[in-house]
C-alpha cells in the first residue's frame, strides 16, 4: 500500500523522497509516544493555566480567564500569604527541617558507604547491604506506624530501655525540640543504606591499581580512605549535594504529615501541609496557588543557581 | 600483602558498626511483630520486646474478620496491579521512541518531558484541573495523574540506550518496524530493568496515600495507607473500634501493631526477590539523562 503510493508520486525529488521513506519507516514511534505526549499535556502542563488564579479573585462560577484581577496588581494574595504567621512558620519549618536533614543526613551515606567498602566479610557485607536498603521501601506511614509504637512515652522500647538506666521519659514525638531530632533521625534510618547505593557504584570505578601501589608506598587504611576513596566519590558528592541543595525551599508531604500530630504543629508545619490545609481543606485556593507558585519558582532559581555554582568549582553540573 | 594486627582489629571494629547499623534496621520491625502477636495485658505490664509473650493470633483474626479492612488490601492490591501494569506502558511507550537517533523533533520531545520534572504547577492547579474534568472522587484519579514518572522514563530510556544498536539495525534489515523490534528484541532483553521499574511503581502505589487524601473523598477508595493513618492516629481504642468498625475495643495496642504489620509484609516479602535487579536501576537512572 505505501509502496504504491509512493510510486504515484509523480517522481518524488531527493529531499521529498527521503522523506516519504522516513515517514513510511518511523510513524510508527509518533504513535507509540502519542499517548505519553497527551499525558503531560494533560497533567502535567494544563495545570499551569490555573497558577494564574494566584492572581486572581477566585470565583467558583467562573473560568480562570473570566475572573477579574486581585488588588494590588494582582499580587493580593502573595502579600496576604507574607503576613500570614502560619505560611511564616510553614516556610521557616520547611527551611530548618531541609537543612538539618542536609547537614545531619547528607555525611550518612558516604560514610556507611566507605564502612560499606571497607568491610572485610564479603557474605557479612552482601546481607548487611540488603537489610540497610530495606527501610526505603517502608511507607512514611508505616514508619510512623513503628516510631509511635517504639517511641511512647511510657511503653515504647525505647523508653523503657532508657528507663533501665535509671532516664526520665523522653517525649520523642510530643516535644516540638525532640520531635525535630525524631523526623531527622527517621529519615536518616529510611534513606542512610538507600543513599549509599549511588556511592558504592562510584566506588567500583576507582582503579585497584592506586590501591596496591599506595599500599606499596605503605599507606594505612585512613591513608587510603582519604587519598583515594574520597577523591573518587568527589564528583557524585557534588551533583548529589547540588541536588539537595536546590531543594531546600522542596518540600515532601508524606513524611511530614504522617508525622505530625497537635502538641507538635509549631515545628511539623511545612509549605506542603500549609497548602493542603489551607487550600484542600480550607479552600483557599488563590493564597495557597500563590504560595505553591512562590515554591516552585524559588526551587528553579536555586536549582540554576547551585548548577552554576558547581560548573564554576569545575564539575560537570547535573545537565 | 601482609596483612598488619591493626588492620584485622580495623576490619573488626567496622564489621561492628554494620552489625550495630543492621540491628537498628531490624528492630523496629522485630519490634512491632512481637507486639501484633502478643497478648493485651503482656503489651500494658511492658514486657514484650523482641520476641511475643502471650503469644497468640487475636489480632490478625480480629483485623482480617474486619470486612473494612479485608476490601482495602484487597483493593489496595487491586490498585496496585493496574497501576504498575498502565504505568509500565506508559514509560515503555515514552522511552523507546526516544531512543531512536533519526527520530525528528527528539529535542522537542526530550524537552518538553523533562522540563515537567524542574517546574511543575504544584498541588492546588492540579486539584482545580483534576476537579474540571471530573477525576475527582473517581477511582481513577489513584491510577492516571501519576501513572508516569520522569525519573523512572529516564532509567528505562538508558537501559534501552544499553541494548546493542546493530540488534535494532539487523532487525530493521529483515522488514521489522519500530513496534516489531520492540516486542521481539527489546522487551525480552530488558527483563531486568523491567522488573526494577515495576518494582519501583507497585512500592509507590502500595506505599502511596497524598493522592488519595488531597483527591478522593469516599472511604472505600481510600488505599491502606490511608486507612492504617486513620487507626493509628485514632487516641483511644474505642475511636478504633467504631471509627474503622473494630467489633472488641480493649485491643488497641496489638491492632496497630498488626495492623501495622499487614501494611508491611507484603512490601517485605517481594523485596528480597527484586532486590537484585534494582540496584542497577538506582545507579543508571543516576547517570545523567
Amino acid at each position: 500500500m505505501d509502496a504504491m503510493l509512493g510510486a504515484q508520486t509523480a517522481r518524488p525529488s531527493g529531499k521529498g523522497k527521503k522523506f516519504l521513506n522516513y515517514t513510511q519507516r518511523y510513524w510508527t514511534l509518533y504513535l507509540l509516544l502519542l499517548l505519553p505526549v497527551v499525558y503531560f499535556f494533560i497533567f502535567r502542563y494544563s495545570p499551569m493555566a490555573y497558577i494564574l488564579i494566584a492572581f486572581k479573585k477566585y470565583s467558583i462560577v467562573q473560568s480562570v480567564w473570566e475572573m477579574p484581577w486581585a488588588a494590588n496588581n494582582g499580587f493580593e494574595h502573595f502579600i496576604k500569604a507574607f503576613s500570614n504567621r502560619d505560611f511564616f512558620y510553614a516556610l521557616r519549618n520547611t527551611i530548618m527541617l531541609n537543612m538539618l536533614d542536609l547537614v545531619a543526613g547528607f555525611p550518612m551515606p558516604v560514610i556507611l558507604a566507605l564502612l560499606l567498602n571497607e568491610l572485610a566479610f564479603k557474605r557479612f557485607k552482601r546481607v548487611t547491604q540488603t537489610i540497610v536498603y530495606m527501610p526505603h521501601f517502608l511507607s512514611w506511614i508505616i514508619i510512623s506506624g513503628l516510631a509511635l509504637q517504639l517511641f511512647a512515652p511510657t511503653s515504647g522500647l525505647v523508653n523503657i530501655a532508657l528507663g533501665k538506666f535509671g532516664v526520665e521519659p523522653v517525649p520523642f514525638l510530643n516535644d516540638p525540640a525532640h520531635w525535630v531530632g525524631t523526623y531527622i533521625f527517621l529519615g536518616i534510618w529510611r534513606d542512610m543504606g538507600w543513599g549509599t547505593i549511588i556511592y558504592l557504584a562510584a566506588l567500583t570505578g576507582i582503579n585497584p591499581e592506586l590501591y596496591e601501589a599506595a599500599s606499596v608506598d605503605g599507606a594505612g587504611r585512613f591513608r587510603k580512605i582519604w587519598n583515594i576513596t574520597l577523591p573518587g566519590l568527589r564528583p557524585t558528592i557534588i551533583v548529589l549535594l547540588i541536588m539537595n541543595l536546590g531543594r531546600v525551599l522542596g518540600s515532601e508531604f508524606d513524611r511530614p504529615y504522617a508525622l505530625k500530630n497537635n502538641l507538635v504543629s509549631s515545628v511539623s508545619n511545612v509549605i506542603s501541609t500549609f497548602v493542603y490545609t489551607n487550600g484542600i481543606r480550607g479552600q483557599q485556593f488563590s493564597l495557597t496557588t500563590a504560595v505553591g507558585l512562590f515554591q516552585s519558582v524559588v526551587c528553579v532559581i536555586f536549582l540554576l543557581a547551585a548548577n552554576a555554582l558547581a560548573e564554576k568549582f569545575g564539575e560537570r553540573g547535573i545537565w | 600483602m601482609i596483612k598488619t594486627k591493626t588492620t584485622k582489629i580495623g576490619d573488626w571494629v567496622i564489621a561492628g558498626f554494620c552489625l550495630l547499623l543492621v540491628f537498628l534496621c531490624l528492630t523496629p520491625l522485630l519490634n512491632v511483630l512481637a507486639r501484633s502477636l502478643s497478648s493485651a495485658e503482656a503489651l500494658v505490664r511492658n514486657e514484650v520486646i523482641l520476641l511475643p509473650v502471650g503469644f497468640n493470633l487475636g489480632a490478625y483474626r480480629l483485623v482480617l474478620g474486619d470486612p473494612k479492612y479485608t476490601w482495602s488490601l484487597a483493593w489496595t492490591a487491586m490498585l496496585t496491579v493496574i497501576c504498575t501494569l498502565v504505568s509500565m506502558t506508559m514509560t515503555v511507550l515514552c522511552a523507546y521512541p526516544l531512543t531512536y537517533d533519526q527520530l525528528k523533533g527528539r529535542r522537542f520531545f526530550n524537552t518538553y518531558i523533562i522540563l515537567t520534572m524542574y517546574f511543575s504547577a504544584g498541588t492546588i492547579p492540579t486539584y482545580l484541573l483534576l476537579k474540571d474534568i471530573r477525576l475527582l472522587n473517581n477511582p481513577l484519579v489513584l491510577v492516571i495523574p501519576s501513572c508516569l514518572s520522569v525519573f523512572n522514563m529516564i532509567i528505562m530510556r538508558s537501559f534501552f540506550y544499553g541494548i546493542p544498536e546493530s540488534l535494532r539495525e539487523s532487525a530493521e534489515l529483515d522488514g521489522a518496524g519500530p513496534i516489531r523490534t520492540l516486542v521481539s528484541i527489546y522487551l525480552p532483553l530488558s527483563g531486568p530493568s523491567l522488573a526494577t521499574l515495576a518494582l519501583f511503581y507497585a512500592v509507590g502505589r502500595w506505599n502511596g496515600f497524598a493522592d488519595a487524601l488531597m483527591f478522593m473523598n469516599k472511604r472505600e477508595y481510600f488505599p491502606i495507607q490511608l486507612l492504617l493513618y486513620n487507626i493509628l492516629n485514632s487516641v483511644t481504642s474505642v475511636e478504633v473500634s467504631t471509627q474503622e468498625g473494630f467489633s472488641s475495643p480493649g485491643l488497641s495496642e496489638t491492632l496497630k501493631a498488626a495492623t501495622v504489620m499487614f501494611a508491611t509484609v507484603p512490601i517485605l516479602v517481594v523485596y528480597p526477590w527484586l532486590q537484585r535487579y534494582f540496584i542497577s536501576g538506582v545507579t543508571i537512572g543516576a547517570v545523567k539523562g
